[in-house]
């Protein structure tokens, strides 16, 4: 195992630790616009770990993930906006 | 005297420092998203880090591999990224506002709580007059509720 392939298992083992925090933010968040944007960093942590396998994996198909996943994420979060404004009103 | 340079070598170490500053930068989002005392605070902390973490992890990936098709798909996500956060994050906070989440005691809102006194006076305003107009005439009431009810 080389320096190359230690480095980039270092970059998932942060990306991890930044799913943990948001996880403890998503549990313990106040208001629903709390969980909202907790979800929309869990999408964009998601998108980075498949980034980072992609290169770890040299499988060059796992990219068409990372963009179908960065649509998702906008419409839920938009739709999750959407929500709010309709449930409070 | 040598002057073949190992371009993969190369390739990985610039891929290593992009990759890994990019995930400090997401890292350090994610702290800001924990640890800031208020929702708007903390939304404008995810919506900065996390979308140049995750442009310099897309850059880094598209350097390792040295290809023009995949430069075009992390130009594309990277794209689509930077165009959707900032308004994801702005139709996030204009719900929070109408809500009324709470702001940190030591935000300086001076101006913003006169534009608030503005527009909630003015919606009085018109609560009144449609409340003036209701005995009047019912037909156009039932009109205006019905407005007012899809709006």
């Amino acid at each position: 195992m080389s320096i190359f392939q230690i480095t980039l298992i270092v970059g998932i083992v942060m990306q991890s630790v930044c799913l943990l925090l948001t996880a403890i933010r998503f549990a313990i968040g106040p208001t629903l616009p709390d969980r909202v944007t907790a979800f929309d960093l869990f999408v964009a942590n998601v998108i980075g770990i498949i980034v980072i396998f992609t290169e770890l994996t040299n499988n060059e198909d796992f990219i068409d993930v990372a963009i179908i996943l960065s649509l998702f994420g906008f419409l839920g979060s938009i739709s999750f906006a959407y929500y709010i404004m309709r449930i409070t009103k | 005297m040598e002057t073949s340079i190992d371009w993969e070598l190369v390739r990985e170490i610039a891929s290593c420092v992009f990759i890994l500053s990019g995930a400090g930068f997401m890292l350090i989002a994610s702290i800001g998203l924990l640890r800031f005392p208020d929702f708007y605070i903390r939304m404008s902390a995810i919506t900065k880090g996390s979308t140049l973490g995750l442009g310099l992890i897309l850059m880094g990936m598209a350097i390792y591999f040295n290809q023009p098709g995949i430069l075009l798909k992390v130009l594309v996500i990277i794209a689509f990224t930077y165009i959707t956060a900032p308004v994801a994050a702005h139709v996030i906070g204009r719900t929070a506002v109408q809500n009324g989440i709470a702001f940190w005691e030591k935000t300086n809102l001076k101006e913003f709580r006169e534009y608030l006194t503005k527009h909630r006076l003015e919606r009085q305003i018109n609560q009144d007059r449609y409340t003036e107009e209701a005995p009047v005439t019912m037909e156009k009431d039932g009109g205006a509720g019905d407005v007012a009810g899809k709006v």
